[in-house]
């Protein structure tokens, strides 16, 4: 190879590094304050409206589960010990023998819908809630923002009850409750017990990207609070962008089981 | 090689980007990740299916029987991002699969790449993913 042809690959190379660098550049600093004002965080003031998508893919469909988590009690080892048999993870076993609500079909519920296939989702903001739609199963959560209160013993729900409330112009804080205990948390078969509580934190960056955090705090399952994503990238995509449906249908599902997953494990 | 290293420069990017989604919930414990499996098969079906699109084929072996394979890949969304559609494979396409096979001898595999009658070559699984 000579010099010539390796020009364009140097090129693509000085490109990339480019464009790196110009992102460094346009990103406002880690978290240095809280924004207080448009000069700082050039976006828009309490409004996370738009089509949002992770920044980097791979991590927002987070096959492998969380990275890490909080020590486990003891009613959460027995959980992840024994009853749950992920696909993935450390405690991953065959295909076969994994029994994921998820193969089912079942909901992957709240917060697993942010921890495992993160994909495009849709926020739209009414005078008193913020919806948010996702592309995965194709549902979509209601968050209310008219100052009620999280209920006090509520019924557990697949995605639970949220509220909402901006803590700044740039961050908005949901709170959610009563999350149904037969949905994992991740692809890793972590657990939660329906007495965890869940903080997302929407952190608006500039116009284009804001960073996700999302805290648990279950006491049952898991020894002390963990930060499940931490400052997770989204973009803003385009306002036409199409959120195809990605719907698990059990019909589907049982087709795949019998086919594939029943003969791995013969 | 002047003018083709811009070429080799976009695929070797190409790949970057297209190796990065796939995967779901059920995991690779089951296959053979360093074996490979390359066969001549009849396509009998193409499912463009969540959770995991599959291909069912029939191969024949040595002793001239006829063998009903399947092999997996991912998602309908991951794999349009990929190239691949409703209508990459239909019943009776001649194609040549090559499939990381079941640890246990079953016939079925995680669907490495496919070359389709045309004589285009899809890359199906994400041989980074183990």
């Amino acid at each position: 190879m000579d010099k010539h042809s390796l020009n364009p690959i140097l090129g693509g190379i000085a490109l990339l590094a480019f464009s790196v660098g110009m992102h460094a550049q346009t990103s406002p600093p880690k978290k240095t304050g809280t924004p207080k004002t448009l000069q700082e965080a050039p976006a828009p003031r309490r409004n996370l409206s738009g089509i949002w998508d992770a920044e980097n893919t791979m991590e927002g469909i987070n096959p492998r589960g969380v990275a890490s988590h909080a020590p486990f009690t003891a009613w959460g080892a027995d959980l992840a010990n024994n009853a749950y048999k992920p696909g993935d993870g450390p405690r991953r076993v065959s295909v076969g023998l994994v029994n994921d609500p998820l193969d089912s079909c079942d909901p992957a519920g709240f917060p697993r819908n942010l921890l495992f296939e993160l994909r495009p989702f849709q926020v739209v903001q009414t005078s008193d809630q913020v919806l948010m739609m996702y592309q995965y199963q194709r549902v979509w959560r209601v968050i209310w923002t008219d100052g009620r209160e999280l209920p006090k013993d509520p019924d557990p729900s697949w995605y639970g009850h949220s509220v909402g409330k901006w803590e700044d112009d740039f961050t908005f804080v949901v709170r959610t409750v009563g999350m149904d205990e037969r949905t994992w948390l991740d692809n890793a078969g972590n657990p939660h017990s329906s007495e965890m509580r869940v903080e997302e934190r929407y952190h608006l960056v500039t116009r284009d990207s804001m960073e996700l955090s999302v805290k648990i705090d279950d006491p049952k399952t898991y020894t002390e609070t963990w930060v499940a994503r931490d400052k997770f990238r989204l973009k803003l995509m385009p306002a036409n962008t199409d959120i195809t449906e990605m719907i698990c249908a059990p019909s589907e599902a049982e087709e795949y089981k019998k086919t594939m997953a029943i003969p791995l494990s013969k | 090689m002047k003018n083709k290293a811009p070429g080799i420069f976009a695929v070797f990017i190409s790949l970057l980007v297209a190796s990065a989604p796939l995967q779901a919930h059920h995991g690779s414990a089951g296959y053979d990740l360093n074996k490979e499996l390359t066969m001549k098969g009849t396509v009998t079906q193409w499912l463009w299916a969540n959770p995991h699109c599959f291909l069912k084929y029939d191969t024949t072996d040595e002793n001239g029987s006829v063998v009903h394979w399947a092999a997996e890949v991912s998602n309908p969304i991951d794999m349009t991002r990929r190239g691949w559609s409703r209508s990459t494979l239909n019943a009776g396409d001649q194609v040549t699969i090559t499939v990381r096979p079941a640890k246990n001898g079953a016939p079925v595999g995680q669907l490495m790449k496919v070359l389709l009658p045309s004589g285009k070559e899809l890359v199906g699984w994400n041989p980074l993913v183990r």
